[in-house]
Protein backbone atom coordinates (compact mmCIF):
# COMPACT_ATOMS: atom_id res chain seq x y z
CA UNK A 1 0.00 0.00 0.00
CA UNK A 2 2.81 2.36 0.93
CA UNK A 3 4.47 1.78 -2.46
CA UNK A 4 1.19 2.37 -4.23
CA UNK A 5 0.63 5.58 -2.29
CA UNK A 6 4.11 6.76 -3.10
CA UNK A 7 3.56 5.98 -6.77
CA UNK A 8 0.32 7.95 -6.73
CA UNK A 9 2.11 10.89 -5.11
CA UNK A 10 4.82 10.82 -7.76
CA UNK A 11 2.28 10.61 -10.53
CA UNK A 12 0.32 13.52 -9.02
CA UNK A 13 3.48 15.59 -8.68
CA UNK A 14 4.45 14.90 -12.29
CA UNK A 15 0.94 15.78 -13.44
CA UNK A 16 1.05 19.02 -11.44
CA UNK A 17 4.42 19.89 -12.94
CA UNK A 18 3.03 19.20 -16.38
CA UNK A 19 0.08 21.50 -15.64
CA UNK A 20 2.40 24.29 -14.49
CA UNK A 21 4.50 23.81 -17.63
CA UNK A 22 1.33 23.88 -19.66
CA UNK A 23 0.11 27.06 -17.97
CA UNK A 24 3.52 28.68 -18.49
CA UNK A 25 3.47 27.74 -22.11
CA UNK A 26 -0.02 29.24 -22.45
CA UNK A 27 1.08 32.43 -20.73
CA UNK A 28 3.97 32.78 -23.11
CA UNK A 29 1.76 32.21 -26.15
CA UNK A 30 1.93 35.59 -27.82
CA UNK A 31 1.73 36.30 -31.53
CA UNK A 32 5.11 36.45 -33.20
CA UNK A 33 6.44 37.54 -36.55
CA UNK A 34 8.29 35.19 -38.84
CA UNK A 35 11.61 36.24 -37.28
CA UNK A 36 10.36 35.33 -33.82
CA UNK A 37 9.80 38.86 -32.53
CA UNK A 38 6.56 39.64 -30.67
CA UNK A 39 3.92 40.84 -33.15
CA UNK A 40 2.30 43.95 -31.71
CA UNK A 41 0.09 44.49 -34.74
CA UNK A 42 -3.50 45.22 -33.90
CA UNK A 43 -5.93 47.78 -32.59
CA UNK A 44 -5.32 48.70 -28.95
CA UNK A 45 -6.81 51.04 -26.41
CA UNK A 46 -6.16 52.10 -22.84
CA UNK A 47 -8.97 51.51 -20.35
CA UNK A 48 -8.01 54.14 -17.85
CA UNK A 49 -8.75 57.63 -16.56
CA UNK A 50 -5.07 58.54 -16.93
CA UNK A 51 -5.98 61.18 -19.50
CA UNK A 52 -8.00 63.02 -16.83
CA UNK A 53 -5.11 62.89 -14.38
CA UNK A 54 -2.02 60.70 -14.33
CA UNK A 55 -1.85 60.85 -10.55
CA UNK A 56 -4.33 59.13 -8.20
CA UNK A 57 -7.48 61.25 -8.06
CA UNK A 58 -11.03 61.18 -6.85
CA UNK A 59 -13.99 62.23 -8.95
CA UNK A 60 -14.38 66.00 -9.15
CA UNK A 61 -16.31 68.56 -11.15
CA UNK A 62 -15.07 68.76 -14.73
CA UNK A 63 -13.92 71.87 -16.58
CA UNK A 64 -17.43 72.68 -17.82
CA UNK A 65 -20.08 72.25 -15.15
CA UNK A 66 -22.93 72.93 -17.55
CA UNK A 67 -22.31 69.44 -18.95
CA UNK A 68 -23.45 67.96 -15.64
CA UNK A 69 -22.19 64.50 -14.78
CA UNK A 70 -21.18 63.94 -18.41
CA UNK A 71 -18.32 66.38 -17.93
CA UNK A 72 -17.20 65.16 -14.51
CA UNK A 73 -13.65 63.96 -13.93
CA UNK A 74 -13.84 60.19 -13.51
CA UNK A 75 -11.79 58.83 -10.60
CA UNK A 76 -8.63 56.83 -11.07
CA UNK A 77 -5.99 54.96 -9.06
CA UNK A 78 -3.24 56.67 -11.03
CA UNK A 79 -0.62 55.30 -13.40
CA UNK A 80 2.53 56.98 -12.06
CA UNK A 81 5.07 54.75 -10.38
CA UNK A 82 5.12 55.90 -6.75
CA UNK A 83 1.93 57.91 -7.24
CA UNK A 84 3.31 61.44 -7.59
CA UNK A 85 4.99 63.16 -10.49
CA UNK A 86 8.30 64.54 -9.13
CA UNK A 87 7.95 68.17 -10.20
CA UNK A 88 10.66 70.69 -9.44
CA UNK A 89 9.25 73.31 -7.10
CA UNK A 90 9.87 75.88 -9.81
CA UNK A 91 7.78 73.92 -12.30
CA UNK A 92 4.64 73.45 -10.22
CA UNK A 93 3.14 76.92 -10.78
CA UNK A 94 2.96 76.17 -14.50
CA UNK A 95 1.05 72.96 -13.82
CA UNK A 96 -1.39 74.85 -11.63
CA UNK A 97 -1.81 77.60 -14.20
CA UNK A 98 -2.48 74.99 -16.86
CA UNK A 99 -5.07 73.36 -14.63
CA UNK A 100 -6.87 76.63 -14.01
CA UNK A 101 -7.19 77.25 -17.78
CA UNK A 102 -7.72 73.69 -18.92
CA UNK A 103 -11.11 74.27 -20.57
CA UNK A 104 -9.59 76.51 -23.20
CA UNK A 105 -5.86 75.78 -23.12
CA UNK A 106 -5.58 71.99 -23.03
CA UNK A 107 -4.07 71.04 -26.41
CA UNK A 108 -6.56 68.17 -26.52
CA UNK A 109 -9.41 70.70 -26.50
CA UNK A 110 -7.74 72.43 -29.44
CA UNK A 111 -7.31 69.14 -31.29
CA UNK A 112 -3.53 69.44 -31.33
CA UNK A 113 -1.52 66.27 -31.78
CA UNK A 114 -1.07 64.79 -28.31
CA UNK A 115 2.60 63.83 -28.39
CA UNK A 116 4.14 60.90 -26.56
CA UNK A 117 3.12 59.34 -24.23
CA UNK A 118 -0.30 61.04 -24.05
CA UNK A 119 -1.37 59.66 -27.43
CA UNK A 120 -1.27 56.19 -25.92
CA UNK A 121 -3.79 56.72 -23.12
CA UNK A 122 -6.22 59.11 -24.76
CA UNK A 123 -9.68 57.51 -24.77
CA UNK A 124 -9.33 56.60 -28.45
CA UNK A 125 -7.88 53.49 -30.07
CA UNK A 126 -4.56 53.25 -31.84
CA UNK A 127 -3.39 50.76 -34.44
CA UNK A 128 0.09 49.27 -34.51
CA UNK A 129 1.22 48.30 -37.99
CA UNK A 130 4.31 46.12 -37.64
CA UNK A 131 6.11 45.14 -40.80
CA UNK A 132 9.36 43.35 -41.50
CA UNK A 133 11.35 46.56 -41.35
CA UNK A 134 9.54 49.10 -39.21
CA UNK A 135 6.57 49.93 -37.06
CA UNK A 136 3.94 52.58 -37.65
CA UNK A 137 1.44 53.66 -35.02
CA UNK A 138 -1.75 55.30 -36.25
CA UNK A 139 -3.87 57.09 -33.65
CA UNK A 140 -7.55 57.79 -34.05
CA UNK A 141 -7.26 61.14 -32.28
CA UNK A 142 -6.46 64.04 -34.60
CA UNK A 143 -4.99 61.77 -37.27
CA UNK A 144 -1.75 61.58 -35.31
CA UNK A 145 0.72 59.06 -36.70
CA UNK A 146 4.35 58.18 -36.17
CA UNK A 147 6.89 55.79 -37.59
CA UNK A 148 9.30 53.93 -35.32
CA UNK A 149 12.59 53.42 -37.10
CA UNK A 150 13.89 49.95 -36.25
CA UNK A 151 16.90 49.81 -38.56
CA UNK A 152 18.04 53.27 -39.58
CA UNK A 153 17.99 55.32 -36.41
CA UNK A 154 17.76 59.06 -36.94
CA UNK A 155 18.21 61.96 -34.58
CA UNK A 156 15.32 64.41 -34.58
CA UNK A 157 16.38 67.27 -36.88
CA UNK A 158 13.65 69.53 -35.52
CA UNK A 159 11.00 69.36 -32.81
CA UNK A 160 7.56 68.09 -33.77
CA UNK A 161 4.32 67.14 -32.07
CA UNK A 162 4.83 63.37 -32.26
CA UNK A 163 8.62 63.48 -32.13
CA UNK A 164 11.18 61.16 -33.70
CA UNK A 165 11.06 57.53 -32.60
CA UNK A 166 13.90 54.99 -32.73
CA UNK A 167 13.13 51.46 -31.61
CA UNK A 168 14.93 48.26 -30.70
CA UNK A 169 14.08 44.97 -29.04
CA UNK A 170 15.25 44.04 -25.56
CA UNK A 171 14.20 40.41 -25.38
CA UNK A 172 10.44 40.44 -25.99
CA UNK A 173 10.07 44.15 -25.17
CA UNK A 174 9.94 46.86 -27.81
CA UNK A 175 11.89 49.83 -26.49
CA UNK A 176 11.32 53.17 -28.21
CA UNK A 177 13.39 56.28 -27.59
CA UNK A 178 11.41 59.40 -28.45
CA UNK A 179 13.08 62.79 -28.82
CA UNK A 180 12.38 66.05 -30.58
CA UNK A 181 8.96 66.46 -28.97
CA UNK A 182 7.30 69.85 -28.64
CA UNK A 183 6.38 70.94 -25.13
CA UNK A 184 2.95 69.51 -24.43
CA UNK A 185 0.43 68.60 -21.78
CA UNK A 186 0.36 65.07 -20.41
CA UNK A 187 -3.28 65.01 -19.28
CA UNK A 188 -6.39 67.16 -18.80
CA UNK A 189 -5.18 68.24 -15.34
CA UNK A 190 -2.40 70.40 -16.68
CA UNK A 191 0.48 68.00 -16.03
CA UNK A 192 3.08 68.81 -18.65
CA UNK A 193 6.59 68.28 -19.96
CA UNK A 194 8.93 70.54 -21.84
CA UNK A 195 10.50 70.24 -25.27
CA UNK A 196 13.67 69.02 -23.55
CA UNK A 197 12.13 65.71 -22.57
CA UNK A 198 13.28 62.29 -23.66
CA UNK A 199 10.66 59.59 -23.45
CA UNK A 200 11.57 55.92 -23.30
CA UNK A 201 8.61 53.67 -24.06
CA UNK A 202 8.45 49.96 -23.42
CA UNK A 203 5.81 47.77 -25.08
CA UNK A 204 5.56 44.18 -23.78
CA UNK A 205 2.90 41.69 -24.82
CA UNK A 206 1.84 39.90 -21.63
CA UNK A 207 -0.49 37.65 -23.61
CA UNK A 208 -2.13 37.77 -27.01
CA UNK A 209 -4.54 40.57 -26.06
CA UNK A 210 -2.66 42.76 -23.57
CA UNK A 211 0.34 45.05 -23.79
CA UNK A 212 2.13 46.31 -20.71
CA UNK A 213 2.95 49.91 -21.64
CA UNK A 214 5.55 51.93 -19.79
CA UNK A 215 6.90 55.38 -20.48
CA UNK A 216 9.80 56.94 -18.62
CA UNK A 217 10.00 60.72 -18.91
CA UNK A 218 13.36 62.37 -18.43
CA UNK A 219 13.06 66.16 -18.35
CA UNK A 220 15.35 67.86 -15.89
CA UNK A 221 13.86 71.28 -16.61
CA UNK A 222 10.52 70.22 -15.12
CA UNK A 223 11.14 67.12 -12.96
CA UNK A 224 13.62 66.35 -10.18
CA UNK A 225 14.27 62.86 -11.59
CA UNK A 226 13.11 60.62 -14.44
CA UNK A 227 9.74 59.03 -13.65
CA UNK A 228 7.67 56.24 -15.12
CA UNK A 229 4.00 55.74 -15.91
CA UNK A 230 2.63 52.29 -16.56
CA UNK A 231 -0.72 50.97 -17.75
CA UNK A 232 -2.12 48.08 -19.77
CA UNK A 233 -3.37 48.39 -23.33
CA UNK A 234 -6.22 46.13 -24.34
CA UNK A 235 -6.72 44.63 -27.77
CA UNK A 236 -9.99 45.69 -29.41
CA UNK A 237 -11.37 42.24 -30.10
CA UNK A 238 -14.88 42.99 -31.33
CA UNK A 239 -15.63 41.94 -34.93
CA UNK A 240 -15.19 44.83 -37.32
CA UNK A 241 -13.05 46.82 -34.88
CA UNK A 242 -11.27 49.57 -36.79
CA UNK A 243 -10.00 53.09 -36.38
CA UNK A 244 -12.74 55.56 -37.16
CA UNK A 245 -12.47 59.23 -38.16
CA UNK A 246 -11.89 61.65 -35.34
CA UNK A 247 -10.79 64.74 -37.25
CA UNK A 248 -11.41 66.86 -34.24
CA UNK A 249 -10.52 70.17 -35.89
CA UNK A 250 -14.17 70.75 -36.69
CA UNK A 251 -15.03 70.36 -33.00
CA UNK A 252 -12.32 72.81 -31.91
CA UNK A 253 -13.05 75.63 -34.35
CA UNK A 254 -15.72 77.37 -32.30
CA UNK A 255 -13.47 77.26 -29.23
CA UNK A 256 -10.47 78.59 -31.14
CA UNK A 257 -12.00 80.91 -33.70
CA UNK A 258 -15.49 81.61 -32.39
CA UNK A 259 -14.54 85.18 -31.47
CA UNK A 260 -13.76 85.80 -35.15
CA UNK A 261 -17.21 84.78 -36.33
CA UNK A 262 -19.19 87.45 -38.18
CA UNK A 263 -21.39 89.27 -35.67
CA UNK A 264 -24.96 88.09 -35.77
CA UNK A 265 -24.21 84.68 -37.24
CA UNK A 266 -24.56 81.49 -35.32
CA UNK A 267 -22.94 78.13 -35.94
CA UNK A 268 -26.24 76.72 -37.15
CA UNK A 269 -26.35 79.43 -39.83
CA UNK A 270 -23.00 78.43 -41.25
CA UNK A 271 -24.03 75.47 -43.28
CA UNK A 272 -22.39 76.32 -46.56
CA UNK A 273 -18.75 75.70 -45.84
CA UNK A 274 -19.24 72.17 -44.73
CA UNK B 1 -1.05 35.19 -101.56
CA UNK B 2 2.28 34.24 -103.06
CA UNK B 3 5.21 34.56 -100.73
CA UNK B 4 8.71 34.06 -102.02
CA UNK B 5 11.61 32.83 -99.87
CA UNK B 6 13.11 36.29 -99.23
CA UNK B 7 9.75 37.68 -98.20
CA UNK B 8 9.14 34.84 -95.81
CA UNK B 9 12.58 35.31 -94.25
CA UNK B 10 11.79 39.00 -93.76
CA UNK B 11 8.44 38.08 -92.23
CA UNK B 12 10.09 35.63 -89.83
CA UNK B 13 12.74 38.17 -88.87
CA UNK B 14 10.11 40.87 -88.36
CA UNK B 15 8.01 38.51 -86.25
CA UNK B 16 11.02 37.62 -84.10
CA UNK B 17 11.82 41.31 -83.63
CA UNK B 18 8.21 42.01 -82.70
CA UNK B 19 8.22 39.12 -80.25
CA UNK B 20 11.44 40.43 -78.73
CA UNK B 21 9.92 43.89 -78.39
CA UNK B 22 6.79 42.51 -76.77
CA UNK B 23 9.01 40.48 -74.49
CA UNK B 24 10.92 43.57 -73.40
CA UNK B 25 7.69 45.38 -72.56
CA UNK B 26 6.49 42.23 -70.84
CA UNK B 27 9.62 42.08 -68.70
CA UNK B 28 9.07 45.63 -67.49
CA UNK B 29 5.41 44.92 -66.85
CA UNK B 30 6.14 41.67 -65.11
CA UNK B 31 8.71 42.93 -62.65
CA UNK B 32 8.54 40.44 -59.84
CA UNK B 33 8.25 42.36 -56.63
CA UNK B 34 10.05 41.03 -53.57
CA UNK B 35 7.77 39.59 -50.94
CA UNK B 36 6.97 40.38 -47.34
CA UNK B 37 7.64 37.59 -44.87
CA UNK B 38 3.96 36.64 -45.13
CA UNK B 39 4.06 36.48 -48.92
CA UNK B 40 2.46 39.73 -50.13
CA UNK B 41 4.25 41.83 -52.77
CA UNK B 42 6.46 44.33 -50.98
CA UNK B 43 5.41 47.94 -51.63
CA UNK B 44 6.41 49.45 -48.28
CA UNK B 45 8.49 52.60 -48.23
CA UNK B 46 8.51 56.37 -48.55
CA UNK B 47 7.84 57.56 -52.10
CA UNK B 48 7.76 60.89 -53.88
CA UNK B 49 5.40 61.77 -56.70
CA UNK B 50 6.96 65.16 -57.42
CA UNK B 51 6.10 65.99 -61.00
CA UNK B 52 5.56 68.78 -63.48
CA UNK B 53 2.94 66.81 -65.38
CA UNK B 54 -0.37 68.67 -65.05
CA UNK B 55 -3.44 66.83 -63.84
CA UNK B 56 -5.38 67.79 -66.96
CA UNK B 57 -3.78 67.86 -70.39
CA UNK B 58 -3.41 71.21 -72.14
CA UNK B 59 -6.32 71.29 -74.62
CA UNK B 60 -4.03 72.03 -77.57
CA UNK B 61 -2.43 68.57 -77.19
CA UNK B 62 -5.69 66.77 -77.95
CA UNK B 63 -5.31 63.01 -77.54
CA UNK B 64 -1.49 63.10 -77.46
CA UNK B 65 -0.77 61.11 -74.31
CA UNK B 66 3.07 61.18 -74.33
CA UNK B 67 5.77 63.70 -75.14
CA UNK B 68 8.53 62.65 -77.49
CA UNK B 69 11.98 62.28 -75.97
CA UNK B 70 12.98 65.67 -77.34
CA UNK B 71 9.83 67.34 -76.04
CA UNK B 72 10.27 65.71 -72.67
CA UNK B 73 13.88 66.82 -72.42
CA UNK B 74 12.85 70.37 -73.29
CA UNK B 75 10.29 70.62 -70.49
CA UNK B 76 11.72 68.43 -67.80
CA UNK B 77 12.87 71.45 -65.81
CA UNK B 78 9.49 73.13 -65.96
CA UNK B 79 8.13 74.02 -62.54
CA UNK B 80 6.32 71.43 -60.52
CA UNK B 81 2.57 71.63 -60.57
CA UNK B 82 1.43 73.28 -57.39
CA UNK B 83 -2.18 72.38 -57.28
CA UNK B 84 -3.15 72.95 -53.71
CA UNK B 85 -6.44 74.60 -54.32
CA UNK B 86 -9.11 75.15 -56.90
CA UNK B 87 -10.07 78.47 -55.35
CA UNK B 88 -8.87 81.18 -57.76
CA UNK B 89 -8.92 83.83 -55.01
CA UNK B 90 -6.27 82.06 -52.95
CA UNK B 91 -2.79 83.51 -52.93
CA UNK B 92 0.03 81.03 -52.67
CA UNK B 93 3.53 81.47 -51.37
CA UNK B 94 6.75 81.15 -53.34
CA UNK B 95 7.80 77.50 -53.23
CA UNK B 96 11.45 78.45 -53.73
CA UNK B 97 11.41 80.05 -50.27
CA UNK B 98 11.00 76.59 -48.84
CA UNK B 99 13.47 74.67 -51.02
CA UNK B 100 10.56 73.26 -52.95
CA UNK B 101 11.34 74.32 -56.50
CA UNK B 102 12.02 71.61 -59.08
CA UNK B 103 15.76 72.09 -59.08
CA UNK B 104 15.66 71.77 -55.30
CA UNK B 105 13.81 68.47 -55.38
CA UNK B 106 14.11 65.44 -57.62
CA UNK B 107 11.31 64.99 -60.13
CA UNK B 108 9.93 61.57 -61.00
CA UNK B 109 10.41 60.78 -64.68
CA UNK B 110 7.04 60.77 -66.43
CA UNK B 111 6.77 61.50 -70.16
CA UNK B 112 2.97 61.70 -70.03
CA UNK B 113 1.26 64.92 -71.02
CA UNK B 114 -1.30 64.64 -68.20
CA UNK B 115 -2.02 62.62 -65.09
CA UNK B 116 -5.53 62.03 -66.43
CA UNK B 117 -5.59 59.32 -69.08
CA UNK B 118 -9.31 58.64 -69.17
CA UNK B 119 -11.15 60.16 -71.05
CA UNK B 120 -8.67 59.96 -73.92
CA UNK B 121 -8.30 63.75 -74.16
CA UNK B 122 -6.88 63.80 -70.64
CA UNK B 123 -9.44 66.32 -69.42
CA UNK B 124 -12.16 66.09 -66.83
CA UNK B 125 -15.51 65.09 -68.27
CA UNK B 126 -18.25 67.69 -67.79
CA UNK B 127 -20.60 67.34 -64.88
CA UNK B 128 -24.08 66.09 -65.70
CA UNK B 129 -26.47 69.01 -66.20
CA UNK B 130 -28.36 68.39 -62.95
CA UNK B 131 -25.10 68.01 -61.02
CA UNK B 132 -23.84 71.26 -62.56
CA UNK B 133 -26.94 73.07 -61.35
CA UNK B 134 -26.42 71.73 -57.82
CA UNK B 135 -22.75 72.64 -58.02
CA UNK B 136 -23.50 76.22 -59.10
CA UNK B 137 -26.02 76.62 -56.29
CA UNK B 138 -23.59 75.23 -53.70
CA UNK B 139 -20.84 77.55 -54.89
CA UNK B 140 -23.11 80.59 -54.82
CA UNK B 141 -24.24 79.74 -51.28
CA UNK B 142 -20.64 79.24 -50.17
CA UNK B 143 -19.48 82.50 -51.67
CA UNK B 144 -22.34 84.44 -50.07
CA UNK B 145 -21.03 83.50 -46.65
CA UNK B 146 -17.41 82.71 -47.49
CA UNK B 147 -15.90 84.65 -44.57
CA UNK B 148 -18.61 84.38 -41.94
CA UNK B 149 -16.72 81.89 -39.79
CA UNK B 150 -14.05 79.20 -39.81
CA UNK B 151 -16.69 76.66 -40.72
CA UNK B 152 -17.38 78.53 -43.97
CA UNK B 153 -13.82 78.23 -45.23
CA UNK B 154 -12.66 75.40 -47.54
CA UNK B 155 -11.73 72.08 -45.92
CA UNK B 156 -8.03 72.37 -46.62
CA UNK B 157 -7.84 75.91 -45.25
CA UNK B 158 -9.33 74.42 -42.07
CA UNK B 159 -6.77 71.57 -42.13
CA UNK B 160 -9.51 68.97 -42.28
CA UNK B 161 -8.66 67.32 -45.58
CA UNK B 162 -6.52 68.33 -48.51
CA UNK B 163 -7.86 67.57 -51.96
CA UNK B 164 -4.70 65.81 -53.19
CA UNK B 165 -4.96 63.20 -50.42
CA UNK B 166 -7.96 61.67 -52.14
CA UNK B 167 -8.70 59.01 -52.83
CA UNK B 168 -7.71 59.31 -55.55
CA UNK B 169 -4.25 60.46 -54.57
CA UNK B 170 -2.82 63.25 -56.72
CA UNK B 171 0.63 64.80 -57.07
CA UNK B 172 0.59 68.11 -55.23
CA UNK B 173 3.81 69.90 -56.16
CA UNK B 174 5.43 70.13 -52.74
CA UNK B 175 5.51 67.98 -49.62
CA UNK B 176 5.01 65.19 -52.10
CA UNK B 177 5.96 62.22 -49.95
CA UNK B 178 3.68 59.25 -49.55
CA UNK B 179 4.45 56.48 -47.07
CA UNK B 180 3.19 52.95 -47.56
CA UNK B 181 3.30 50.57 -44.60
CA UNK B 182 2.34 46.91 -44.64
CA UNK B 183 1.43 44.33 -42.10
CA UNK B 184 -0.46 41.07 -42.37
CA UNK B 185 -4.02 42.03 -43.39
CA UNK B 186 -3.49 45.79 -43.76
CA UNK B 187 -1.82 48.39 -45.94
CA UNK B 188 -1.50 51.98 -44.72
CA UNK B 189 -1.23 54.87 -47.16
CA UNK B 190 -0.03 58.03 -45.45
CA UNK B 191 0.36 61.38 -47.16
CA UNK B 192 3.00 63.76 -45.81
CA UNK B 193 0.58 66.64 -46.21
CA UNK B 194 -1.46 66.57 -43.96
CA UNK B 195 -0.34 63.42 -42.13
CA UNK B 196 -3.48 61.44 -42.93
CA UNK B 197 -2.96 57.70 -42.63
CA UNK B 198 -5.57 55.66 -44.48
CA UNK B 199 -5.63 52.20 -42.92
CA UNK B 200 -6.80 49.80 -45.62
CA UNK B 201 -7.94 46.33 -44.55
CA UNK B 202 -7.17 43.52 -47.00
CA UNK B 203 -10.03 41.09 -47.62
CA UNK B 204 -11.51 38.74 -50.20
CA UNK B 205 -14.74 40.71 -50.34
CA UNK B 206 -15.95 44.10 -49.18
CA UNK B 207 -16.04 44.26 -45.39
CA UNK B 208 -19.18 45.51 -43.67
CA UNK B 209 -18.54 49.17 -42.89
CA UNK B 210 -21.90 49.57 -41.19
CA UNK B 211 -23.16 52.14 -43.69
CA UNK B 212 -21.00 54.83 -42.10
CA UNK B 213 -19.38 57.49 -44.22
CA UNK B 214 -15.82 58.72 -43.78
CA UNK B 215 -13.82 61.73 -44.89
CA UNK B 216 -11.71 59.57 -47.20
CA UNK B 217 -14.39 56.95 -47.69
CA UNK B 218 -14.30 53.32 -46.61
CA UNK B 219 -11.37 51.64 -48.33
CA UNK B 220 -10.60 47.95 -48.59
CA UNK B 221 -8.03 46.16 -50.68
CA UNK B 222 -7.09 42.89 -52.27
CA UNK B 223 -4.12 41.59 -54.20
CA UNK B 224 -4.69 40.75 -57.86
CA UNK B 225 -1.38 39.16 -58.76
CA UNK B 226 1.25 41.75 -57.88
CA UNK B 227 -1.22 44.64 -57.96
CA UNK B 228 -2.92 45.98 -54.88
CA UNK B 229 -6.48 46.94 -55.82
CA UNK B 230 -8.21 49.32 -53.42
CA UNK B 231 -11.91 50.05 -53.62
CA UNK B 232 -13.38 53.03 -51.79
CA UNK B 233 -17.00 54.05 -51.32
CA UNK B 234 -18.99 55.92 -48.68
CA UNK B 235 -17.44 59.39 -48.74
CA UNK B 236 -18.47 62.10 -46.30
CA UNK B 237 -21.01 64.60 -47.63
CA UNK B 238 -18.53 67.32 -46.68
CA UNK B 239 -16.10 66.09 -49.34
CA UNK B 240 -16.57 67.07 -52.95
CA UNK B 241 -14.61 65.33 -55.68
CA UNK B 242 -12.44 67.39 -57.97
CA UNK B 243 -14.21 70.32 -59.56
CA UNK B 244 -17.69 69.10 -58.66
CA UNK B 245 -18.57 71.30 -55.72
CA UNK B 246 -21.07 68.68 -54.57
CA UNK B 247 -20.63 65.37 -52.76
CA UNK B 248 -20.61 61.96 -54.37
CA UNK B 249 -23.85 60.05 -54.75
CA UNK B 250 -24.53 56.62 -53.26
CA UNK B 251 -22.92 54.85 -56.23
CA UNK B 252 -19.77 56.94 -56.18
CA UNK B 253 -16.65 54.81 -56.19
CA UNK B 254 -12.86 55.13 -56.48
CA UNK B 255 -10.67 52.25 -57.60
CA UNK B 256 -6.93 52.56 -57.02
CA UNK B 257 -4.22 50.18 -58.18
CA UNK B 258 -0.69 50.09 -56.84
CA UNK B 259 1.90 47.99 -58.65
CA UNK B 260 5.59 47.80 -58.00
CA UNK B 261 7.32 48.33 -61.33
CA UNK B 262 10.95 48.17 -60.33
CA UNK B 263 13.37 48.09 -57.40
CA UNK B 264 12.58 51.72 -56.58
CA UNK B 265 9.34 52.50 -58.33
CA UNK B 266 5.62 51.91 -58.17
CA UNK B 267 2.76 52.82 -60.46
CA UNK B 268 -0.38 54.37 -59.02
CA UNK B 269 -3.57 54.12 -61.11
CA UNK B 270 -7.03 55.38 -60.30
CA UNK B 271 -10.56 55.41 -61.69
CA UNK B 272 -13.42 57.51 -60.35
CA UNK B 273 -17.03 56.82 -61.20
CA UNK B 274 -20.28 58.32 -60.01
CA UNK B 275 -23.35 58.21 -62.25
CA UNK B 276 -24.91 61.05 -60.27
CA UNK B 277 -22.09 63.41 -61.27
CA UNK B 278 -20.55 62.24 -64.57
CA UNK B 279 -21.80 60.21 -67.52
CA UNK B 280 -18.40 58.57 -67.89
CA UNK B 281 -15.71 57.51 -65.40
CA UNK B 282 -12.40 59.35 -65.30
CA UNK B 283 -8.99 58.21 -64.22
CA UNK B 284 -5.29 58.26 -64.71
CA UNK B 285 -1.93 57.15 -63.42
CA UNK B 286 1.47 58.39 -62.30
CA UNK B 287 4.72 56.86 -61.11
CA UNK B 288 6.20 57.23 -57.65
CA UNK B 289 9.81 56.62 -56.63
CA UNK B 290 11.33 55.47 -53.39
CA UNK B 291 13.23 58.20 -51.63
CA UNK B 292 15.70 58.48 -48.78
CA UNK B 293 14.31 61.88 -47.86
CA UNK B 294 12.99 62.06 -44.32
CA UNK B 295 9.27 62.49 -44.01
CA UNK B 296 8.49 65.36 -41.66
CA UNK B 297 5.36 65.90 -39.67
CA UNK B 298 3.10 68.35 -41.48
CA UNK B 299 1.24 69.81 -38.50
CA UNK B 300 -1.35 71.74 -40.47
CA UNK B 301 -3.92 72.64 -37.83
CA UNK B 302 -1.41 73.26 -35.06
CA UNK B 303 0.34 75.86 -37.20
CA UNK B 304 -2.73 77.29 -38.86
CA UNK B 305 -2.26 81.03 -38.50
CA UNK B 306 -3.74 81.68 -41.94
CA UNK B 307 -7.32 80.84 -41.03
CA UNK B 308 -7.70 83.07 -37.95
CA UNK B 309 -5.72 85.86 -39.58
CA UNK B 310 -7.99 85.76 -42.63
CA UNK B 311 -11.08 86.04 -40.44
CA UNK B 312 -9.43 88.68 -38.27
CA UNK B 313 -8.65 90.73 -41.35
CA UNK B 314 -12.19 90.47 -42.64
CA UNK B 315 -13.67 91.48 -39.28
CA UNK B 316 -11.29 94.43 -39.13
CA UNK B 317 -12.23 95.43 -42.63
CA UNK B 318 -15.90 95.28 -41.73
CA UNK B 319 -15.29 97.57 -38.78
CA UNK B 320 -13.25 100.13 -40.67
CA UNK B 321 -14.74 100.01 -44.14
CA UNK B 322 -17.58 102.28 -45.11
CA UNK B 323 -18.85 99.42 -47.25
CA UNK B 324 -21.48 97.10 -45.94
CA UNK B 325 -20.17 93.94 -44.28
CA UNK B 326 -19.53 91.09 -46.69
Amino acid sequence: MRVAAMARAVICTLALMACVECAWAQKAAIPRTSDGKPDLSGIWQALSTANWNLEPHTAVQGPLETLGAIGAVAPGIGVVEGGKIPYLASALPQRDANRARRRTEDPEAKCFMPGVPRATYLPYPLQIVQSDTGIMIVYEFAGAVRTIAMKKHTEAPVDSWMGFSNGHWEGDTLVVEVTGLNANWLDRSGNYASEARRVTERYTLTDADHIRYEATIDDSSVFSRPWTLRLPLYRRVEPGARLMDFRCVEFAEELMYGDLRKPGTRKSDASTGK
Amino acid sequence: MIVNRATSLRLVATSLLLLAAVDTVGAAEQYKAPRTSWGDPLIEGVYTNNTNVPFERPAKLGDKAFYTEQEYAARKNAPAVVETTTNPTDVHYQTADFDLDPEQNPMVRNPRTSILTQPANGRMPPLRADAQRRSDAARAAQQAHAFDSAQNRPLQERCLLWAHEGPPLRPVGYNTLVQLAQTRGYVVLMTEMIHDARVIPLAKSRPDFGGLKRWQGNSWGRWEGDTLVIETTGFSDQVTPRGSGVPMGPEGKVIEKITRTGPKSIRYEFTVSDPSLWDVPWGGEFPMELTDQPLFEYACHEGNYGLPNTLRGIRKEEQTSSRKPR
